[in-house]
């Protein structure tokens, strides 16, 4: 099958419009940035803490924002967080919960903070909440308690103790995997494998199943997101040399130069996106911009390799019609590719799940925007640049 | 030919099954298909802790025992000073001093101290002040030694803990002068604030005698000052102390000595045990030279009040009721837990510099288990679109393709199987990422023989004309992405780095599979037959 067969289009005679629609993309990044307040930095890069919280039932979100106001300097701000039937939401508070020193630690502060406002006949029981339990405490009161009375059998206390570190784990996988991290009720535990209905029996005497789960909590302080915003520009910009070096060094260096304006042109227009969504730059979309570092550069180069092999054979014909013939004679290459690359990061945006979002959008993006960058600015600028340099050498033999 | 090419598929076949047996292990079958690979802090659940050693800690308890130091020698050799004092800018301060006896201190001085400190003399009213000013060498080198040691006393905590495979690693911003920062990442770990309690706690334990008249305890540090005549004398420090008196303990101060008899580093072990009334307490036994010290301190001091402090918190203060060998008993309140944690970190030994906690990621199991999920149900889907595509748009050749990209992913694999990289989410995504250009390589070169073939080639010269013009092509242009993984890679962390890893693999393992394998899976299916249409 093909797509296309031999195509003769004058992308060199499309020029203007092409940098037209570049510059009009442009300036659309550049107005969203102006007029929506600049880029959404991460708590990566602002500091700060984001909480995920599972919720038994859909949680009231006024009463969530209230619980955790107390946390936060700034109103706390809450997202949904994967599928709306799964109730979990993503909290972002401005301030760093649990990183000053002799600060109750974030965890626990987080837990109190929610079992207030979602659970408050439980704030001051001696029951624990399975939701929240770890593996150490829940193994420790399984052996206390000892509900399949293996002490009374003739087992060793190494086997005893193996058994209800089994019987803990299997618990806690249960309620980890095929609950996705929140059992409603502890009867729930029968349909696990392996647990007897007097470990359950037993275990409801001391805990209970709590309405919601700490799914996960990161707090960043101020320090670490300044010296990484920083660490980040530097890696961007080393690379920007790198290419520059190297494609200087294996082709010309104007070929360096026209591939790495292409790059920024690519990183203006996806970062101008990022600023119109207002998605949140976190470290995972930084790792993606600087690959779309790579794979832009990757792209330009198929073409400069044409021009330069195309370039040998045709002495006489004109720069422009070089680049012209090069651009159509990869073009099949370069949709195919970009495609296969498209599809494989649309598959991640679609199905990769919350946490790599912003990756997969922002190289989603950079892709379409790298091949596009190819034809229309690294090639023209390339062409611009022969074709400069051939009258100035026409003025000087003239 | 055809049998120089036999000899190439069999090595290329064990190659692959070599990478194969990296990554499946032999032993457990099932379930853990993948058993060989590590999977990152964000997959399997834990904890990630960036902590900041404050260095200037260990400095000026350095700057605070040479001045003790010099202020004890002076008075041993009878020359008279006005004081011997931390000063600012990591200085001692010596003030005052007998002009006569001035050569004699400044002999002294320069012998013990030159290495260290750079001398400065000063005569201020007829007296010579000194200020001894900490090198800046020394000062690295000591910041530097702190982290390290620091490092060590979290690992031995952490080893304690019974962590499997924690990460423990020096790491620095850039703005430092020297890395200052730890970063702690254990996996499984599903009860964060404890571990983390665990780890920063500093744990300097002293014993220390409690002042023998008027040593408290007293409601305030004003009332304990009132009591000293307004004045506390210098080789004393007001610590807080909080006394069980079952449910109305209150807050109170002692009045505490401040060179200790024995300190942490004196001890050989600790365990958790119970006091005499039942409840919960950490028993200690000393080294031989602490237990020396501790008989005869002990001895020396029967009747008087002995002060256990645990980061300049007295937790108990019993009276000596006769000389005490090597063994002891610190009691507080403690519960069963906190026992046995307090023993394990005196066991572990004392950090030598508080820790700030600049990063704190928990990563709950279920949170790793649905990235884990989502991430392998968007790869096979990326990886089946991708399949569906090349087949249907280069027909036999592109099953070539595919047989390529499968050998990617298995070297891919064996590689982090056999060095025990770590797979992280972004990993996963950077496979992903791997299976899309990883099939760039072998769309230039099918376009390529297309080309050829429209040329008016024949079938094996478009082939071996094909690979042979598209390789420095797809030489270029996987360096210029293996540049920016190297950038990313020097800049990231963990997770980070795990998606450098797998797309730089990828990449050098598609340059394998692309340029090499598909040519002999080219040359093996056209065999010696004349072939006059190819498939593509």
């Amino acid at each position: 099958m093909e797509i296309l067969g031999r195509v003769s289009i004058d992308w060199l005679g499309k020029k203007f419009w092409l940098l037209a629609f570049s510059a009009l993309l442009l300036t659309g990044g550049i107005a969203g940035y102006l007029t929506l307040g600049g880029l959404a930095y991460g708590i990566d890069f602002t500091g700060g803490t984001i909480v995920k919280v599972k919720f038994a039932q859909a949680p009231n979100l006024d009463l969530l924002r209230e619980a955790l106001k107390s946390g936060s300097t700034t109103p706390p701000l809450i997202q949904r967080y994967d599928h709306p039937a799964k109730n979990t939401v993503q909290v972002r508070m401005q301030t760093v919960i649990g990183t000053e020193q002799g600060m109750e630690t974030g965890r626990h502060k987080l837990l109190v903070m929610l079992r207030e406002a979602f659970d408050p006949e439980h704030v001051e029981s001696s029951r624990v909440d399975f939701n929240n339990a770890g593996l150490d405490a829940l193994r420790k009161y399984l052996l206390g308690a000892d509900p399949d009375n293996l002490g009374a059998q003739n087992k060793t206390t190494r086997e005893i103790e193996d058994y209800y570190q089994n019987l803990a784990q299997w618990m806690l996988d249960f309620r980890n995997k095929d609950c996705e991290g929140l059992v409603a009720s502890l009867d729930d535990l029968k349909k696990a494998p392996g647990i007897s209905g007097a470990a359950i029996a037993s275990l409801k005497k001391d805990y209970y199943a709590g309405p919601f789960a700490i799914k996960g909590h990161d707090s960043v302080g101020a320090v670490v997101g300044l010296d990484l915003r920083r660490r980040a520009t530097l890696a961007v910009g080393l690379s920007f040399l790198g290419m520059l070096v190297y494609l200087g060094f294996r082709f010309k260096p104007i070929f360096g130069i026209a591939a790495v304006v292409a790059v920024i042109h690519d990183l203006l227009i996806t970062l101008g996106l990022f600023s119109i969504t207002q998605k949140e730059i976190s470290l995972t979309v930084i790792a993606a911009l600087l690959t779309l570092v790579g794979y832009s550069v990757n792209d330009t180069i198929v073409v400069f390799d044409r021009i330069r092999e195309n370039l040998r054979i045709m002495r006489k014909e004109p720069f422009s019609q070089v680049v012209n013939l090069s651009i159509n004679q990869t073009l099949s290459r370069t949709i195919m590719t970009s495609g296969m690359t498209f599809i494989s990061v649309l598959a991640l945006f679609l199905f990769g799940g919350e946490v790599l979002n912003g990756f997969s959008f922002a190289l989603t993006v950079g892709i379409i925007v790298s091949t596009y960058s190819s034809i229309a600015i690294a090639s023209p600028m390339v062409d611009w640049w022969y074709r400069a340099m051939d009258q100035r050498s026409r003025r000087r033999t003239a | 030919m055809q049998k120089n090419l036999r000899w190439k598929l069999i090595l290329i076949f064990t190659f692959m099954a070599i990478c194969v047996y990296y990554f499946v292990s032999p032993q457990e079958k099932g379930a853990a298909l993948l058993s060989r690979l590590n999977l990152g802090l964000d997959l399997r659940g834990g904890i990630h802790l960036v902590l900041r050693v404050v260095t200037d800690d260990a400095l000026n308890q350095e700057l605070l025992q040479d001045a003790d130091k010099i202020s004890q020698e002076l008075k041993s050799k009878t020359i008279t000073f006005a004081s011997s004092k931390k000063g600012t800018g990591y200085s001692v301060e010596i003030t005052g001093i007998d002009p006569d006896r001035e050569k004699e201190a400044r002999a002294y001085l320069e012998t013990a101290y030159s290495r260290k400190y750079s001398l400065r003399s000063m005569i201020v009213d007829g007296k010579t002040n000194y200020s001894l000013r900490l090198l800046g060498p020394y000062i690295r080198d000591m910041r530097e030694s702190t982290v390290r040691q620091a490092l060590e006393t979290i690992r031995r905590r952490v080893d304690a803990l019974g962590v499997s495979e924690p990460t423990l690693q020096i790491y620095g911003s850039s703005e430092q002068e020297v890395q200052d920062q730890i970063i702690v990442e254990l996996p499984g770990i599903d009860d964060p604030d404890r571990v983390k309690s665990l780890i920063e706690n500093t744990a300097q334990l002293e014993l220390c005698l409690v002042k023998k008249d008027q040593g408290g305890p007293f409601s305030s540090i004003e009332s304990a000052l009132q009591a000293l005549g307004g004045r506390l004398p210098d080789e004393y420090e007001i610590l807080p102390y909080r006394e069980d008196r079952g449910d109305q303990s209150q807050l109170e101060y002692l009045v505490v000595s401040k060179t200790p008899v024995i300190t942490g580093k004196d001890l050989k072990t600790a365990r958790r045990t119970t006091d005499s009334n039942g409840s919960p307490a950490v028993g200690f036994f000393l080294t031989a030279d602490g237990a020396k010290l501790f008989s005869r301190a002990t001895e020396r001091h029967v009747g008087e009040r002995l002060a256990i402090v645990l980061d300049n918190v007295v937790s108990s203060a019993p009276v000596i009721n006769e000389r005490i060998g090597a063994e002891g008993i610190i009691s507080g309140r403690f519960t069963i837990q906190q026992a046995e944690d307090l023993s394990l970190l005196l066991r572990s030994g004392a950090l030598p510099a508080s820790l700030h906690v600049l990063e704190e990621r928990n990563v709950g199991a279920s949170l790793g288990n649905d990235s884990i999920r989502s991430g392998i149900f968007a790869s096979v889907i990326g990886f089946g679109l991708v399949v569906v595509c090349m087949v249907i748009y280069y027909r036999r050749s592109g099953l070539n393709a595919i047989w390529c990209l499968i050998g990617n992913l298995i070297i891919l694999l064996g590689f982090m199987g056999a060095v025990g990289a770590t797979l992280t989410l972004p990993g996963i995504a950077g496979i992903i990422l791997t299976i899309g250009m990883a099939v760039d390589a072998n769309i230039l070169i099918f376009e390529r023989i297309r080309e050829e073939l429209r040329g008016g080639k024949t079938v094996r010269a478009a082939i071996d004309t094909g690979f042979n013009k598209v390789f420095w092509t797809i030489f270029d242009t996987n360096l210029t992405t293996l540049i920016a993984a190297a950038f990313l890679f020097q800049f990231g962390t963990g997770p980070i780095r795990g998606f450098a890893v797998t797309i730089t693999v990828g990449l050098l393992a598609n340059m394998f599979t692309a340029i090499y394998v598909s040519h002999r899976l080219f040359e093996m299916v056209l065999g010696n037959r004349r072939v006059e249409i190819l498939s593509i």
